[in-house]
């Protein structure tokens, strides 16, 4: 797939080889759904979309060949599980039986053989996304979106799905592109991160690329690191409320980002001592549970977000509110210019 | 104990009560019923009911034929003037019945706007049995309409967007997505638009006039039966009454 296109809110190019999934991320009306619409032509938009050799641009949305999964999965509600997932196949004129059988065999494959002849009320949350992504996939697209496959379901559910998603996609015919807020996908599925924000690409990289060396807060803030934009000093980085050192300065002025791992930072009930240091003191904002630590996030200024066992968690009588002092070493932080 | 119900509210409630179905009570008490099978044997009751259920019929399935798709294109296209459009399908639902056969006359009467055309096909529908079914449906299709169209606006869209993609043309995705969809509304909006043509009275009188046989629908015939024949207007009456009960409770149970 080769795109370049621009609709009402959004303008990119992008790239994806057959076989390829390419996950999509961006803030909240970063144009990510857009992008997909514009791709499916169901957005109108200037531009090319070439797929397996030819410009799809200018086709009405049923001649595309481009599979699209929307967020709400929507099932055709009158149809069994197996007639959804066969509704390309007779769409396209194959016979009734044959297309069924096929259905049938694409039910079987994502693990819900046994209920073609559900009715989409019956079905489960996890069930119903598995018939969505049998009907898309029937259908052989030469390219396919899904938007946020596994946001509406419950988190064992999602594992699920997604080890599903994973094993089908892999090595698969098309280019797919799916939209995520989660990074858990984002390492589980995509070969390939693109970043977009205010309708524009601003990244793109596999994902420890992006993770390497994330060019926005953003997407630093969805791998789960601190990340704060600013001008360089001699000594780190000046940015909106304070001042976070860094072992090793870029030129003075560069626009940069201070980049440092939860983990990294360390927390007080005093003053803590030493130099080389960033110390920010604000009272205790959201807590929340990581496996056995504890993330915690210190409204100071700028915020900053720790990682702590919870036994620490636990001495410094975080929930009992007041004041902490957190403390980011100099050789911790590490500057990108963006 | 229960809260007791205000007076104020109470004397009213009870008043519309007995004001709906007093009238109603007192047209079965009045109904003939030993006679009715006799009444509704004679050849004349008899052409006016066959009459009736033949252009009620016609005038539903004309209402589905083009109010279906007049409420797609008013729920789906960006047609410049729908809500204007959307507006001037409601006015028949408020329009005095005698005014709609007023303007049917006018429009397709012998002297009406498209009268020379008809008049040379050989085809004015005025005083005529297709001219009951026109005077029908113009009364009924805007039930239709409005009912699929709330219907239409209501649905979203994913499903149908997701069936293009998946190459199925328009035309297609209208017939195997949307239609099923707001299937239980195309069928309400098909029971009230079937009701109103049966009762249809005023256009008709006005367009069709009430030939025996030919326009004479059973409200017709009637309003004629009332001075000669009262028992046998009683009797035709209550019939009406009974198929709109039917139509009712056919209406609740597909909605449940």
């Amino acid at each position: 797939m080769r795109a370049t296109l621009a609709s009402a809110h959004v303008e990119a190019s992008l790239t994806a080889d057959a076989g390829e999934v390419v996950a999509l991320v961006g803030p909240n009306g970063a144009g990510k759904t857009s992008l997909l619409r514009a791709l499916a032509g169901l957005l109108p938009s200037t531009g090319t979309v070439e797929l397996a050799g030819r410009d799809v641009a200018a086709l009405p949305v049923h001649a595309r060949g481009v599979g699209w999964v929307p967020q709400s999965p929507s099932l055709f509600t009158h149809l069994s599980a197996r007639d959804n997932a066969a509704y390309a196949l007779r769409a396209r004129g194959i016979r009734r039986s044959t297309a069924r059988d096929r259905a049938q065999d694409w039910l079987t494959r994502l693990g819900i053989g046994e209920l073609g002849d559900a009715r989409p009320r019956a079905l489960s949350g996890g069930q119903v996304a598995r018939v969505a992504l049998a009907r898309a996939l029937a259908a052989e697209p030469d390219l396919l979106l899904l938007d946020e496959p596994l946001a509406a379901l419950d988190t064992a559910t999602r594992d699920d799905v997604r080890r599903l998603l994973r094993t089908t996609l892999a090595g698969g015919r098309a280019p797919v592109l799916v939209v995520t807020h989660d990074p858990v996908d984002v390492v589980a599925l995509a070969d390939r991160l693109v970043v977009l924000e205010r309708g524009r690409v601003v990244q793109e990289g596999s994902p420890a690329e992006v993770a390497a060396a994330p060019r926005s807060t953003w997407v630093a803030g969805l791998l789960g690191q601190n990340a704060w934009r600013g001008t360089c000093d001699a000594t780190g980085l000046v940015v909106d409320g304070g001042h976070i050192a860094a072992a090793d300065p870029l030129p003075a002025g560069t626009t940069a980002l201070a980049l440092c791992e939860p983990s990294a930072v360390t927390l007080h009930r005093s003053p803590p001592q030493g130099s080389a240091r960033t110390v920010l003191r604000g009272p205790v904002g959201e807590l929340r549970a990581l496996g056995g630590r504890v993330r915690v996030v210190v409204e100071s200024s700028p915020w900053v977000t720790a990682e702590v066992t919870v036994a620490a968690a636990a001495e410094l009588r975080l929930t009992d509110g007041g004041e902490v002092w957190a403390a980011l070493k100099a050789t911790e932080v590490r500057l990108v210019s963006v | 104990m229960r809260p007791r119900t205000p007076l104020l509210l109470a004397v009213p409630a009870g008043v519309s009560a007995v004001l709906l179905l007093l009238p109603l009570l007192a047209l079965l008490d009045r109904t003939p019923w030993g006679r009715l099978p006799g009444l509704l044997g004679r050849p004349d009751v008899q052409q006016a009911l066959w009459l009736s259920l033949r252009c009620a019929l016609a005038a539903t399935a004309l209402s589905l034929l083009l109010g279906v798709p007049l409420a797609w294109v008013l729920a789906r296209t960006p047609l410049p003037g729908r809500r204007v459009l959307r507006g001037l399908v409601t006015v028949p639902l408020v329009l005095p019945p005698v005014v709609g056969g007023v303007a049917l006359l006018l429009a397709f009467g012998r002297r009406g706007v498209l009268g020379d055309l008809l008049v040379e096909a050989g085809a004015v529908p005025a005083f005529t049995t297709w001219g009951v079914i026109l005077a029908e449906a113009f009364v009924a299709l805007p039930f239709l309409v409005l009912t699929v169209e709330g219907a239409l606006t209501a649905l979203p869209r994913d499903a149908e967007e997701v069936a293009g993609t998946l190459g199925s043309a328009p035309l297609r995705v209208f017939l195997t997505v949307t239609l099923p969809a707001v299937g239980p509304s195309v069928a309400a909006g098909t029971v009230l638009a079937g009701a109103r043509a049966l009762g249809e009275f005023g256009a008709t009188t006005t367009f069709a006039g009430s030939l025996p046989g030919r326009t004479q629908t059973v409200p017709l015939a009637v309003y004629a039966l009332l001075q000669d024949d009262p028992a046998a207007a009683y009797a035709l009456s209550a019939v009406l009454l009974a198929v709109s009960v039917l139509l009712v409770l056919g209406l609740r149970t597909r909605v449940r």
